[in-house]
């Protein structure tokens, strides 16, 4: 059979502000049958969005097609003038983007955004148009098809919102469909329902499509191939089955055991002396003007009560809006808890970090989940791990100087970095530099708040390793924040599930993996496997996702 | 077309011709202002031509004005008053401004709103109007008009600072700073100001030009900078009766004016930008 999609040679180059010009795609080949669902999977920075946006004659600003024919349904994509391109995007090709909700306008009504396709291309009349949403938006399992169409984007949640996004893209009957990682944003019990919806659509339709994405078990669920990507370059190309179970490159392998559960070994000392080092109790906080009863409006965290043993970890795991970023800010003293106490080492902290004596603010680290944020980018990595250096143990000059170099050594960072500001380092380096400067206190407890997921896997494969190594040479404590559950696992020796600002259970992985909450049980089986049968034999209780899942 | 000029062996910048232009003409007022009194050929008093509004001429390079005085002693004489008084009241209205509006961006709360409030009171009343009226009530120094353009341009400047250093106040690190203990002081200096100092820079030059038109507009009116010293407004205003006769004393003014706001908007329009891509 002729291929829909027949890419060649193809190089993308960008040019910088210095005005050096760099191939970011260098010669990819690709090719895509009709009705056939292409991976293009690899890090950030791997082209793969790029690649994707190519097959609709498209390069973002300062960057253009330098070589290479793209072949989409007979067309000549590199040739066509951006007018006769204009007639086949969102017609013959169309697109999801990562965030439907930065995608839709915010002033207009869903149906009308949704059916704007046929009548910029003239394709079916108004009414007809409407009918064929609205049938989409049954096949895409959308609550009220009928209705939903009426409401506004902000009306809707994450997940309905990314499904009436594809809708959008299905109008037309386009011949193939990319997504940009289209489930990243949502929470793990949103993104099946979406996987789903969007994987019996396009297998009853027979649209072929392009699923951009980093995450290979989702992958694994939607794609009959997968293109893997790094640099620009394809490593390896291969149909689903063949590249889970018997990839060849070594950078598949690799991001393939980023993926095994590396359960934490060390749990011999878990019998004996268990000493509290932070504990938390019946701690309340939120948002917005004080009841009467002296509680916020909005209470993002109830009485949760937690307690952290000295040289141990313990992981808070839920999806986003269940408080565990709240409880983090609140027991780092940045949001005063309203109620409750916090005991560190024995001594009682003041729910207010200002509040808070110099040496507990010591003892008691946070880092953040964006690097590029809690990195001030007007300084240098020197002034950034210099300044707690200076400011906690009065260390100068030489002396100071020295320590910084042993804090990057501890992080597994060249000395050369010194001198460079945030803006001139990678997503990883970034995330360690912020984890050296709470390094660089000296602390007892450091709060973990999910710094490895604006990584990628092999990336936050890599910054695990090294929490797990300085824990051991340091004695520290974590306390880990994060919607993964297999990052938790891999470092915390207690796990806390947390649904609307409750702690509903706790598991000790060493003793039982086993969650007894409904809610937990439903969150450990959303988390993808690498099974490509996985998403298609799973079970959920259709109880239990009423219940607990915002799809 | 862009030059890049590496200033050190790390940091290299790319500066724009059109920038470079604007600053050469800010740089030659400046020598014009400070050098003024050694270089100028005639003493500013004094009537040298027997005609008055006299044409460009070898003797006078830039004729006379309505007295019969040297226009171009004159001219670089104003230069003095309208680059020194313009900018020494943007120094303060800038540092004033800013200084308040980071400290309320990251202090917050009541000393926010009632400093806010205050100066939006301020900043209500038309800036021309609340000269004439300082000028007419306690008569115009140079110290006064000094103070009172910078008085008239803190609330502006205020806000503008507010409004970034309130964007920057809720990142991570300014986060991380406060529950390192940080004092606001250091939080303000060494967290907030490096990374908002670049549009500081050039609200800075944009104000310069307001103060220069609203001195000159002031100094116009007869209300500025008072006989027998005169800055551009002034010697445009004492010679607005030779625009008949096509007077040069007149019109150059008017032009030293122009060429002097115009090349500092075209110069904080294409500030120099550091070069990202450093593996040239």
């Amino acid at each position: 059979m002729e291929n829909l999609v027949e890419i060649r040679g193809l190089k993308v180059e960008a040019t910088t502000d210095s005005g050096r010009r760099l191939e970011i795609i260098k010669g990819v080949d690709l090719d895509i049958a009709p009705g056939e669902i292409v991976a293009l999977i690899g890090e950030s920075g791997s082209g793969k969005t790029t690649i994707a946006l190519t097959l609709m004659g498209y390069t973002r600003t300062g960057c253009r097609i330098s070589g290479g024919s793209i072949h989409v349904a007979g067309k000549e994509m590199v040739t066509l003038s951006e007018r006769q391109r204009a007639t086949i995007r969102g017609r013959d090709i169309s697109y999801v983007p990562q965030s439907a909700a930065a995608a839709f306008n915010p002033t207009k009504r869903i149906i009308d955004q949704v059916v704007e396709v046929t009548h910029i291309h003239k394709l079916m009349p108004p009414t007809e148009a409407r009918q064929k949403a609205i049938s989409l938006f049954k096949a895409l399992s959308l609550p009220n098809p009928e209705q939903i169409g009426e409401r506004y984007p902000h009306q809707v949640s994450g997940g309905q919102l990314q499904r009436l996004a594809a809708a959008m893209a299905l109008i037309s009957d386009p011949k193939l469909v990319i997504f940009d990682e289209p489930t990243t944003a949502l929470d793990v019990t949103t993104q099946i329902e979406v996987l789903r919806a969007f994987k019996s659509v396009m297998k009853k339709s027979g649209i072929a499509g392009v699923y951009v994405s980093h995450d290979l078990a989702v992958v694994a669920q939607i794609a009959d191939r997968i293109l893997v990507l790094r640099n620009g370059e394809v490593q390896e190309v291969g149909s689903t089955e063949t590249i889970l179970n018997d990839a060849k490159h070594p950078y598949t392998r690799e991001l393939l055991s980023a993926f095994e559960p590396k359960p934490r070994g060390d749990h011999a000392d878990l019998a004996q002396e268990a000493k509290p080092l932070l504990e938390i109790d019946a701690l309340t906080a939120g948002y917005g003007p004080l009841q009467d009863d002296g509680l916020p409006l909005v209470r993002a965290v109830q009485e949760a009560s937690i307690t952290v043993q000295k040289g141990r970890n313990l992981g808070i795991i839920g999806e986003s809006g269940c408080g565990k970023s709240t409880l983090a800010r609140s027991i780092a003293g940045i949001l005063p808890a309203s109620s409750g106490k916090l005991t560190l080492d024995g001594q009682q902290l003041a729910p207010s970090a200002r509040q808070r004596s110099h040496e507990q603010l010591r003892e008691l680290q946070i880092v953040f989940q964006h690097a590029d944020t809690s990195l001030n980018p007007a300084k240098s990595i020197e002034d950034i791990l210099g300044r707690p250096l200076t400011f906690y143990h009065g260390m100068k000059g030489r002396e100071r100087s020295a320590r910084i170099d042993q804090l990057l050594d501890m992080v597994h960072l060249p000395k050369a970095l010194r001198s460079r500001t945030p803006a001139e380092l990678s997503g990883g380096q970034k995330q360690r530099v912020n984890f050296a400067r709470a390094l660089a206190a000296e602390p007892k407890i450091i709060l973990c708040d999910e710094i490895t997921s604006a990584l990628d896997t092999v990336v936050a494969a890599a910054v695990i390793d090294l929490l797990k190594e300085l824990q051991r040479e340091l004695s520290l404590s974590y306390i880990f924040i994060s919607h993964d559950l297999s990052v938790v696992e891999a470092i915390c020796d207690e796990i806390v599930v947390m649904y609307h600002g409750k702690k509903v259970e706790q598991i000790t992985p060493a003793i039982s993996k086993i969650p007894q909450h409904p809610y937990s049980q439903l969150l450990f089986s959303s988390v993808p496997k690498l099974d490509p049968t996985w998403l298609d034999s799973l079970e959920r209780d259709p109880e239990l996702v009423k219940a607990y899942a915002h799809a | 077309m862009t030059l890049s000029t590496p200033l050190s062996s790390k940091f290299s910048y790319s500066f724009s011709w059109v920038g470079m232009i604007g600053l050469a003409i800010i740089l030659f007022w400046a020598v014009i202002a400070l050098a003024a009194p050694h270089i100028i050929p005639y003493p500013i008093g004094e009537i040298v031509d027997e005609d008055y509004f006299g044409p460009m001429s070898g003797k006078l390079l830039l004729g006379s004005d309505y007295l019969g005085r040297d226009m171009l002693s004159r001219l670089m004489m104003g230069a003095r008053y309208t680059v020194g008084i313009s900018l020494a009241a943007v120094c303060i209205a800038c540092f004033t401004g800013t200084a308040l509006g980071m400290a309320a961006a990251v202090i917050g709360g009541w000393f926010d709103t009632v400093l806010s409030r205050f100066l939006d009171a301020l900043n209500s009343i038309p800036s021309k109007l609340s000269g004439l009226v300082v000028a007419a009530a306690i008569g115009s120094s140079i110290n006064v008009l000094i103070v009172m353009l910078a008085v008239i341009y803190t609330p502006g400047a205020y806000r503008f600072a507010r409004a970034l250093a309130v964007n920057v106040n809720t990142m991570d690190y300014i986060t991380v700073a406060r529950t390192r203990g940080e004092s606001i002081l250091y939080i303000i200096f060494s967290e907030i100001l490096p990374n908002i100092i670049g549009p500081l820079l050039a609200d800075f030059g944009i104000r310069f030009v307001f103060i220069t038109l609203l001195l000159s507009g002031l100094s116009f009116l007869g209300l500025g900078v008072q006989p027998p010293y005169a800055d551009w407004g002034a010697l445009v205003h004492e010679n607005i009766s030779g625009l008949p006769f096509g007077a040069p004393a007149v019109i150059v003014p008017s032009l030293a004016i122009a060429s002097l706001t115009i090349s500092v908007n075209l110069l904080i329009d294409n500030l120099p930008t550091k070069i990202r891509d450093r593996s040239v």
